[in-house]
């Protein structure tokens, strides 16, 4: 490998030797192209086209009333799939054409990830395998149908919790026996390198966009910036445009779970301890011994018991901060938005906006934040309707 | 201690390596299964600690993994297990582990504390020779010897560093894959043998796949030091788990065919 990966001590490339050529063979087309003329003017024209960039960004103004300062959302949500997973599945997709690779295999957890990569494996003509835990196949089957409608065929694990974790698990083992053809395109901002730094990429865009639109509709860029962090992919894209700006508070937000005195949850940052799982150092939730803990959550794409390694080295330098919202909380977030704005947030971003919640006030009313809206709720509505029956939900 | 070396210039056939989950299916069956492997010949053992996530094994070892998990197998078990075994017969052990149960013990204190118990050699399945640095100078100040991975997809640049950090022998993985039995031997064997024989001085096991008597004389015969042989064996634990008897019986059957099978070296 050309690079390291490194993020302070955090990332790296701990695999197995025989997905080593296959990394290097990522990493060196990635550099080649990413600056590349004709690879960045067919991006942009298919982030344009394609996916429906730039997503705008929205005052939330009933939002905001009942927070008691400026929400300003970032409606990532209205990307085509409903999430910004497409942003990365095309950058990671067309790479993949670019190295003449015919097969695409991917890993999800929410089925978000799934739907993006099964939605460019039907635009690029490639044969597309979504590895996806039985339990998340169940909880998501909206997006499992989709991504069947689009081509691509879901292979259910059962291994483990059934979750993300193992999905990526067994994703790793099929690329090890089929390295040479086909292309691993990686969800978050997470696993070896050079994935974080790919993601990063191709996601900072959303950063970019946010930065620019406070500028130009606002008049000034906003106190804080907060973002879900499950793998990471959303909230570096977002923070990676503000990272300079040291007045800009960055925030993350992780799957608090039932609660973290349970044990039962996904906050990795908040509660995990540094270890390695699926080729990088990270935080990680695990046992003494090393094992790693399967998570909870009600949102299957934060229930991840690993971090992007990014991540890791925002939280040790403080220049991010990172928090958690528990399940019930991030229901309430759920509804609250429905109610006050008529968008159904994906109950991934609904952790962003319960910890805005939480700061409801305590925060001057001038206060400008503004929130990755990650995805939509479409999905989640079978979810939530389990948790709060719509009798309940209309007494609240 | 019996070293690798002893082993390598005593044999005068490929060693016969047999590989188990510590504590597969429970702490007292595994070991009594490990001695009957012992008695049926095993020159070399290679044994793993069971991890929840193991990606470069297949169903077959997961599966051991996790018998041995819930049966309460940790590290601490692990060496008094190893420790049990040493003191049965003095065999060379190679511990084979996923990186974060070795780096959460502390590098040092494992190679250190699992050195002093018995075991020859450690090696990390998800740590490549780009940052073999982390664990060389540990396994040298504990005494042990280095094992690497060799895939048949590694170029011969890599291969010549890989067997300059390597002072046991080079793990060759038979195949592009994870780890279990198949039908037929991979047929990349041959080839990467013979490249790294001509690369090498420094013994080389194969691994991965081997499942039938007739694999290990062909790896034998395409020149190999050692002949690993994991998912099949486990596959034995778990095909007999109502019978610890039948485990014994058939694991010693099938090494003892094994063994009986390798081709003295021409």
């Amino acid at each position: 490998m050309k690079y390291k990966g490194r993020f302070g001590d955090y990332g790296g490339f701990y695999v197995p030797e025989v997905l080593i050529p296959a990394l290097e063979e990522l990493e060196d087309a990635f550099y080649r192209f990413y600056e590349d003329v004709r690879f960045v003017t067919e991006l942009e024209q298919l982030s344009k086209d394609y996916a429906g960039r730039p997503s705008p960004l929205y005052y939330a103004k009933r939002f905001s009333e009942y927070v008691g300062f400026k929400v300003y959302l970032k409606r990532e949500d209205l990307l085509h799939g409903g999430a910004h997973k497409v942003n990365n599945t095309l950058g990671q997709g067309l790479l993949a054409k670019y190295m003449g690779k015919t097969k695409l295999i991917a890993e999800t957890g929410a089925g978000q990830h799934g739907l993006a990569t099964a939605m460019v494996g039907a635009l690029f003509g490639m044969e597309t395998k979504i590895f996806m835990g039985v339990i998340d196949i169940e909880r998501q089957s909206v997006n499992v149908h989709k991504m069947k409608l689009c081509g691509a065929e879901v292979i259910p694990i059962e291994g483990g919790s059934g979750t993300l974790k193992d999905a990526i698990n067994d994703a790793l083992r099929y690329w090890t026996a089929h390295v040479s053809d086909t292309f691993y395109l990686f969800g978050s901002a997470c696993g070896p390198h050079p994935y974080p730094t790919i993601v990063k990429h191709f996601q900072s865009c959303i950063g970019k966009e946010t930065r620019q639109q406070c500028l130009d509709e606002i008049g000034k860029l906003p106190d804080m910036v907060v973002a879900c962090v499950g793998g990471g992919s959303n909230a570096i894209g977002i923070f990676s445009a503000f990272i300079e700006d040291k007045d800009v508070k960055l925030i993350g937000v992780e799957a608090g779970g039932r609660s973290l005195d349970s044990g039962k949850h996904a906050a990795t940052l908040v509660a995990g301890r540094v270890g390695i799982l699926h080729g990088a150092k990270s935080y990680l939730l695990q046992d003494k011994q090393g094992q790693v803990y399967d998570t909870e959550s009600v949102s299957a794409g934060l229930d991840y018991p690993a971090v992007g390694p990014e991540h890791c080295l925002l939280k040790d330098t403080g220049r991010a901060q990172y928090v958690a919202a528990e399940d019930e909380d991030v229901l309430d977030a759920f509804e609250l938005l429905s109610k006050s704005e008529g968008i159904l947030p994906a109950l991934e971003s609904a952790h962003a906006l319960a910890y805005l919640c939480s700061q409801k006030g305590k925060l001057d009313k001038e206060t400008i934040a503004v929130v990755n809206l990650s995805g939509r709720g479409d999905k989640d509505v079978g979810i939530v309707e389990k948790h709060r029956p719509l009798e309940q939900a209309s007494d609240r | 201690m019996k070293t690798y070396k002893q082993v390598f210039s005593e044999l005068k056939r490929a060693a016969l390596i047999p590989f188990f989950v510590i504590g597969d299916p429970d702490f007292d069956t595994s070991l009594k299964i490990v001695k009957a492997a012992i008695d049926a010949g095993a020159d070399i053992l290679e044994l793993g600690i069971p991890f929840s996530d193991p990606i470069a094994d297949g169903p077959t070892i997961q599966k051991a993994d996790i018998r041995s998990l819930k049966s309460g197998i940790n590290v601490q078990k692990a060496l008094k297990f190893i420790r049990k075994l040493k003191d049965y017969k003095d065999i060379p052990i190679g511990l084979l582990m996923y990186y974060n149960l070795v780096y959460q013990y502390g590098i040092e204190n494992f190679f250190t504390d699992f050195q002093q118990a018995g075991v020859n050699s450690v090696l990390v399945a998800d740590l490549s020779i780009d940052d073999a640095d982390e664990i060389i100078a540990p396994a040298a100040s504990a005494g042990l010897d280095t094992v690497f991975m060799v895939t048949p997809n590694t170029n011969t640049q890599r291969m010549k560093l890989i067997a300059s950090k390597t002072t046991g022998f080079i793990y060759a993985v038979s195949l592009l894959g994870v780890t279990g039995s198949r039908e037929k031997l991979s047929d990349m064997v041959e080839t990467l043998v013979g490249k790294l024989k001509g690369l090498t001085r420094v013994p080389v096991c194969v691994g991965f796949g081997i499942s039938r008597a007739e694999h290990a004389v062909m790896v034998a015969s395409a020149g190999a030091d050692g002949v690993i042989i994991g998912s099949k064996i486990v596959q034995l634990i778990e095909e007999n788990l109502d019978s610890r008897e039948k485990i014994l019986s058939e694991i010693s059957s099938f090494l003892t065919s094994v063994k009986n099978s390798i081709p003295l070296r021409s």
